[in-house]
């Protein structure tokens, strides 16, 4: 017990550290901020037009939130490995601190990030004509359910980051996944559109369950026109984005913790 | 030897990256209170030997004991004893002195009030107390180095590690660095800095273990290092720079290695075992030759001497085995 509450501790202080440098350094978030309203102003105007229009506008933002929060992984890769060119992990290595903490307070600061862009991306919605239609419970948990998204694929980034060693490779290795997973799913079209192989990976790709709930959750209704896929995983999207967020960590946080503990070996 | 009055105690330390042998072999040990200064070259092994020891890095072979503690199998104790300063500072640049410090606290296991308490009283100790709270990133480089120094010190450790605290400082920088350090030994820490500046080892350190090429070369005493080299330098100035070739030849005979000769300042430099009485027969032997002194010395090497000969010129291997100087293994 004593090493779990040490574990939490040592986290919030890392994170505490993060969340100041952050602050700090004008310009970290603007990629955050920008890389929402590109996308919603690219998939409204520049594809949506074809797509369905206005239906089309409101059924994308779920979608939108699904992707970016993805891309978000990304700032973790990009910070960690940034920490460890720069010493400051060696410094947290020399200390008797927890092993965890290192990697748990950066994936917990990068909830903050997360959080700004699922603001920007919300207010980009109301905007282009995307509305709430539920209620706040049903709110709170669509919430919830994209903050726990961001965080899972935030693991994703710190496996990265330390398999990477410098920031250079960190960014390459951290953004080449993320245009296959975010795209090969149901967040901006309709999968059932897809060749067999496509389609199977689409259906089973979180990045539809996380867009597919959210959608669900926010009350917003698909176009007309885009054929919805049938089958557990969509109509389970909640359920199934919550499992699979937490089977992404529990696969990516132990591979996080080897690659960090294999560092003195090196 | 080893046992609790060694506080850090290396025994066979071996460790290589790929095909490379960066350690072969290095056998320390440090009495509790004493400064050990390991000088060596860069690319010697002296950073990769403080890794170790810090348990940023895993040895491949040999015994490392820190505090009493193996650094393989228990590595939580290790860190608990130990402070270190890095000479690449890792300092936050984005926080401030103050939140440097106490974060530093934090992580050692103190609560808030604690960890703010011990980073005000450093930040006294080091001067730092006008600038606790701006952003370390405004510092200059004495400062931030004194910063990381300090951060060593936060969990007042029994063992302080320094790697090249001085490196890249002004003498300023450094006179304070030097300073420090005396405070330290002062309350009994016992501290091991490695260092590339021979006045330095000279200055701070109780013991020199001077390595090269991974191996342990030499160790002593600044004094035991220079009595080892043969015991005194013997200089003479030329009248005629003309004369140098002719007189080093005769020189030769009188003391032992080849004679240095450096033409701009018109000197010959040799080493003597024999003090005074080979001065006033190689004086002789010049006279008798027509060669004419215009001022003569006798005098004890400079560390750098000394650490020109152990590592040897232009980076070749010393053929020189390693002397055991003194009574520190």
């Amino acid at each position: 017990m004593n090493v779990l509450v040490r574990s939490v501790g040592d986290s919030g202080v890392v994170a505490h550290r993060n969340l100041l440098n952050v602050l700090r350094t004008p310009g970290s978030m603007v990629s955050g901020v920008i890389q929402p309203v590109m996308f919603v102003l690219l998939l409204a105007f520049v594809f949506g037009g074809s797509l369905g229009g206005a239906e089309y506008r409101e059924f994308l933002i779920g979608g939108i939130f699904a992707q970016t929060l993805l891309f978000n992984s990304s700032f973790t890769a990009v910070g960690l490995a940034n920490d460890l060119q720069k010493g400051i992990v060696d410094r947290y290595r020399s200390l008797p601190m927890s092993r965890i903490a290192v990697i748990l307070g950066r994936t917990l600061s990068d909830l903050a990030t997360s959080s700004l862009s699922l603001v920007v991306t919300a207010l980009c919605g109301l905007a282009i004509g995307w509305r709430v239609t539920t209620g706040a419970s049903e709110v709170l948990l669509g919430v919830a359910l994209l903050l726990f998204f961001a965080f899972a694929t935030s693991w994703i980034g710190a496996f990265v980051a330390l398999t990477a060693r410098s920031v250079e490779v960190a960014q390459s290795l951290g953004l080449v996944w993320l245009f296959p997973v975010a795209f090969v799913s149901g967040a901006f079209v309709s999968i059932e559109a897809m060749p067999a192989p496509l389609r199977v990976f689409a259906e089973w790709n979180p990045v539809t369950a996380v867009a597919t709930a959210s959608r669900e959750l926010f009350g917003n209704a698909p176009p007309a026109g885009l054929a919805q896929p049938t089958g557990w995983p969509a109509e389970n999207a909640v359920l199934y984005a919550a499992l699979s967020s937490a089977a992404i960590i529990a696969v990516f946080a132990p591979l996080a913790l080897r690659r960090y503990l294999l560092i003195s070996a090196r | 030897m080893g046992g609790d009055d060694h506080v850090i105690d290396v025994e066979g330390l071996t460790k290589s990256f790929g095909g490379h042998r960066a350690l072969r072999g290095i056998d320390l040990t440090v009495p509790r209170g004493h400064v050990l200064g390991l000088l060596g070259p860069n690319g010697a092994g002296k950073t990769t030997t403080v890794r170790v020891l810090t348990t940023l890095l895993r040895p491949d072979g040999g015994r490392v004991r820190v505090a009493g503690h193996d650094v393989l199998s228990d590595p939580g104790a290790v860190r608990r004893s130990i402070g270190l300063s890095g000479q690449y500072a890792a300092v936050d640049e984005k926080l401030t002195g103050f939140e440097n410090l106490r974060m530093v606290g934090r992580l050692y296991g103190m609560n808030r009030a604690q960890a703010a308490e011990r980073a005000r009283a450093l930040l006294r100790r080091f001067r730092l107390s006008d600038v606790s709270d701006q952003r370390a990133g405004a510092y200059s480089g004495g400062m931030r180095r004194r910063l990381d120094l300090a951060g060593a010190l936060v969990a007042r450790p029994e063992v302080v590690v320094l790697d090249e605290p001085t490196t890249g400082l002004d003498p300023r920088g450094r006179m304070d660095t030097w300073e420090i350090v005396s405070t330290l030994v002062e309350d009994g820490t016992t501290v091991l800095l490695t260092t590339q500046y021979l006045e330095e080892a000279d200055r701070l350190s109780d013991t020199i273990v001077v390595i090269d090429q991974g191996s342990v070369i030499a160790r002593g005493s600044a004094d035991a290092l220079k009595e080892h080299m043969g015991g005194a330098r013997m200089d003479f100035v030329l009248a005629e720079a003309a004369d140098l070739e002719a007189a080093a030849g005769i020189v030769a005979d009188h003391g032992h290695g080849r004679p240095e000769i450096d033409a701009g300042a018109r000197t010959l430099s040799v080493g003597t075992s024999e003090g005074q009485s080979a001065m006033t027969r190689a004086l002789a032997a010049l006279e008798r030759g027509g060669i004419s002194v215009v001022e003569v010395a006798l005098r004890r090497p400079t560390l750098d001497e000394v650490f020109l000969e152990l590592t040897g010129q232009d980076g070749r291997p010393a053929d020189v085995p390693a002397p055991q100087v003194g009574g520190v293994r």
